[in-house]
Parts: structure tokens; C-alpha cells; sequence
């Protein structure tokens, strides 16, 4: 049994939902040409992730087999629906801005892969922690990309003028492709990279060669 | 752990009922809230474009319901006939959503905004000094290269004049169509004049560069790398401006310049 300080840390850098599981990417793509918008989106998938961890947990014992996975997305689905109705009220203008993206987050596959793997197997609080755990490893590759994008592409952070761009009368020439899709691509593999110089045994076993050629054999034939 | 079907059946049933509740319970009691922050958002749009509020400038929502009320007047208008429709409340009337209903909409003759559907009725804010009407500030909409823009296009009170142009939503690409928030090519528009001698609405988008206000009346510098946004604002301009849009309204208020 692992321990509380490990459930809530191992997913900032040694388990990170992101740059180890590769797990929602698509979010992180859409959500990450503002800082603020990048907050909100962490702090909408942190409380999706905490309240569903530990709803799953509590009828864990409950919830028959057969429908499990259903059963967990009509959980993750109210809590969704849930703070979207929040962001709507409360934060207007962001949620304008994240618009489909909080929606989609029923489709982040770090809420679902949580609830199976984690939450169906453990107590409330655990589940709770590793919830709080994983959204906040997701949301520090959120917010350091975030941070590069918006300062690169933009040269504003939080939307306060860091570097004069040239269309408002200064000097900074903002590079387009940062606040394109593809940017976020990059940056998160930098940031995989660098956490994988830092910690060598995340780095995958070598694909074997072999595997390949003979999927292609069997195509063939 | 195996459970019985019975259990399985129980189970869901019970899950969906739970959560629907909570959800319906808290999109209820979230609804009015919602609804004001829409109407908030839009007032803001519209004193904006009418030159009311300053770019940048936060205001609550009591002075933002204040100077709507002092400086602005919401009516509606048919379409078709260009008259004032005294019947529908300008405050309540939902014009996306009436776009959208077949008993209250027409299907759009084919244009380059692509604007499938027109609702009969649209509402327009009178800009008001006092008693008199110092401009008009219209609702426009139309495709750029994602998305649909919407926004508002104010005109003074010549029919002639552009105040100023805004876009409340649109999905355009971040730094390049979706510059058509920047304050600084908003600030472009305004003095730009909208229709040539013969009537027919000129008021376009370049491609690169336009000249000063005097020398180039009819034309706005284009968004860099969003020549399909940039043409999205023109065809919408024109569609709006013209004959499916606003234009029998603008020719009836024409006509009530001249005579009175």
C-alpha cells in the first residue's frame, strides 16, 4: 500500500498523467493558448476528477461489472455538466473562451482511466488524493505550456502585456505558430524530454524491429 | 464482484435518476444567474460598438444597465418591411434562437455569408443623445473560416457613417482571425463610409492595406494571414447591409429623414 505523500506526489513528475501515461492530450492541445484559460481548465478537471474519484469509490462495491464503465461516465458526465453550469454562472468570460472544451473533458481519458484503475480498487480518501494528484500533474503541463504560449505567441501572461507587440504599437513580433495547435505539441514534447533527462527509467523499451516486420508479413500475405 | 441482473437493472437506474436530479438541481438554480451574465455580456458589446464604454473598461452590472438605459433604446424590427414591430419585446426576443425556428425565420436567399436562415424580426438599438438619434447599432452575422462571427456594426446617424464594429463570438483562429477582437483594428473603422452613390453598401474588408479614412472610405485593412476571416466580415457586411438584411429598414428610415 503505497502512502498518502506518494498517491498525492508521484503524478506531478514520476507518474505525470500527461507526459507518462500520454493521457489527455486533446485538452491540452485546445486549452493552452492563455494562462487563465489553462487555470480554470485545471481547476474544472481537478474538482470532475476529485467528486467522480470518489462517487466511483463509494459504489465501487456496488457498481455491477458488467456495467462498470458506463456507470463511471454517467458519474464523470453529471460532474461535467456540473461545473460547466458553474463556469457558466460564475466565470462567463472564460467559459466563453473554453466553450466545447469543458464539455469534452467527459472525454479526457486521465477522469476515466482514474476511476478504473484507481477508484474502483480504493477507499474514498485515497481515490480523493489520487484525483487531487493527477489533476494537478495534469495541470502543471497545462500551465507551463500555457505559460510559453501565451508569453511566445501572444507575449502577454494572464493577458497583461509582458513583451509590446507590434500590433499594438511595440517592438515584440509574436510567432504565429505558438498559438496554433501544433505549438502545444512541441512544447509538451520538450516537456517529456526533459523530465525523461531527469528520471531515465521512464524512457520506454526500444520498439522491437521484429514486431514490426512481421505485422507487415502478415499484412502482406 | 459478481451482482445479479436484478442488482445490475436496480443499480443503474437508481444512478441515473441520482444524477439527473443533481444536475437538473443545479442547472435550475444557475439558470437566472446564467441568463443575466448573457444579457450583461451583450449590453457590453453593444455600448461598446456605440462608443458608450471604452474598450478595456470594467464596469458593473449596475452601471452597465445604467448607461444602456440612459444612452440606448432596444426595438424591434421587420425585416422584410423594414417597419418597427411594437408587438415583441426587444428585451426578451432571442434572434439566434428565432433564426432557427421555421414559423419565425425565412431561408436566407444564397450569399456569400453563407446566412442559411433570417429571422423575420431582428433587434436594433437606437443610439440616443436626449431625444434625438445620433446612430443605429445593428446585429451582423455570417461565416468567417471556422466559425460563425456574430457581432454588431453601429452606424451614425447619416446611415452613412461607420461608429465603430464589434464581434462577441466567434471560433477564428487565435492571432490571425481571431484578431477581429483587436481594439486597434476595431479602432479602424470608425469615420469608414458604408454605401456608394448608388446605394448598393460598399463597405469592405482589403486585402493588405487600406488608406486614410479620406482617401479610402469604403475600405479597412485586412487581418494579416486571415484573408477568409477578412472576407467573412465583408460578406456578411454586404448581406446585412443589403436587401435579405437591413436594407428595407435603412431605406424606410431614408424616407422618414426626408420627410421629416
Amino acid at each position: 500500500m503505497s502512502t498518502t505523500r506518494e498517491i498525492l506526489l508521484d503524478p506531478l513528475i514520476d507518474n505525470n498523467p500527461i507526459g507518462l501515461q500520454v493521457l489527455g492530450i486533446c485538452s491540452a492541445l485546445a486549452v493552452t493558448t492563455q494562462l487563465k484559460n489553462a487555470v480554470v481548465m485545471t481547476l474544472a478537471v481537478v474538482f470532475v476528477l476529485a467528486a467522480s474519484s470518489v462517487s466511483v469509490s463509494l459504489l465501487r462495491k456496488q457498481i455491477p461489472g458488467s456495467v462498470r464503465i458506463i456507470a463511471q461516465l454517467t458519474i464523470i458526465a453529471s460532474m461535467v455538466m456540473i461545473a460547466d453550469q458553474f463556469l457558466r454562472a460564475f466565470l462567463y468570460d472564460v467559459s466563453l473562451q473554453l466553450s466545447v472544451f469543458v464539455g469534452l473533458i467527459i472525454t479526457n481519458c486521465i477522469i476515466m482511466g482514474r476511476a478504473e484503475a484507481f477508484a474502483m480498487q480504493n477507499k474514498p480518501w485515497p481515490s480523493f488524493l489520487d484525483a487531487i494528484g493527477n489533476g494537478a500533474g495534469y495541470g502543471l503541463v497545462l500551465i507551463v505550456v500555457a505559460f510559453f504560449r501565451e508569453l511566445i505567441g501572444s507575449g502577454k501572461l494572464f493577458g497583461i502585456t509582458v513583451f509590446q507587440t507590434v500590433s499594438e504599437g511595440g517592438w515584440y513580433v509574436p510567432n504565429g505558430l505558438m498559438v496554433l495547435a501544433p505549438a502545444a505539441f512541441i512544447l509538451i514534447g520538450c516537456f517529456i524530454w526533459a523530465v525523461r533527462s531527469f528520471r531515465p527509467e521512464q524512457v520506454e523499451e526500444e520498439f522491437h524491429v521484429g514486431l514490426l516486420e512481421t505485422a507487415h508479413d502478415s499484412e502482406l500475405r | 464482484m459478481e451482482h445479479s441482473t436484478r442488482h445490475t437493472v436496480i443499480f443503474t437506474t437508481l444512478l441515473c435518476v441520482v444524477f439527473s436530479v443533481v444536475v437538473s438541481a443545479v442547472a435550475v438554480s444557475l439558470h437566472d444567474r446564467q441568463e443575466e451574465n448573457k444579457r450583461l455580456d451583450r449590453i457590453k458589446n453593444v455600448l461598446g460598438v456605440a462608443g458608450l464604454a471604452k474598450p478595456g473598461e470594467t464596469l458593473s452590472p449596475e452601471e452597465l444597465s445604467g448607461r444602456f438605459e440612459a444612452g440606448l433604446e432596444a426595438i424591434v424590427v421587420e425585416l422584410a418591411t423594414g417597419q418597427v414591430a411594437d408587438g415583441i419585446d426587444p428585451l426578451s426576443f432571442d434572434q439566434r434562437k428565432a433564426a432557427k425556428d421555421p414559423e419565425r425565420s425565412r431561408s436566407a436567399e444564397t450569399n456569400r455569408a453563407k446566412v442559411r436562415r433570417v429571422p423575420n424580426h431582428a433587434v436594433v438599438y437606437l443610439i440616443k443623445d436626449g431625444d434625438e438619434v445620433t446612430g443605429f447599432v445593428l446585429p451582423i452575422e455570417g461565416y468567417g473560416l471556422w466559425s460563425t462571427l456574430y457581432g454588431y456594426l453601429a452606424i451614425e446617424a447619416d446611415l452613412q457613417t461607420v461608429k465603430g464594429i464589434t464581434f462577441y463570438s466567434h471560433a477564428e483562429t487565435p492571432g490571425l482571425g481571431g484578431e477581429v477582437d483587436n481594439v486597434r483594428w476595431k479602432a479602424r473603422w470608425p469615420g469608414r463610409q458604408v454605401f456608394d452613390v448608388k446605394g448598393a453598401p460598399q463597405l469592405r474588408v482589403a486585402k493588405g492595406a487600406a488608406g486614410s479614412v479620406d482617401k479610402d472610405p469604403f475600405r479597412v485593412d485586412g487581418l494579416s494571414g486571415a484573408t477568409l476571416t477578412s472576407n467573412g466580415v465583408t460578406n456578411m457586411l454586404k448581406f446585412w447591409l443589403g436587401r435579405g438584411g437591413f436594407g428595407p429598414y435603412l431605406a424606410e428610415l431614408r424616407k422618414q429623414g426626408e420627410m421629416g
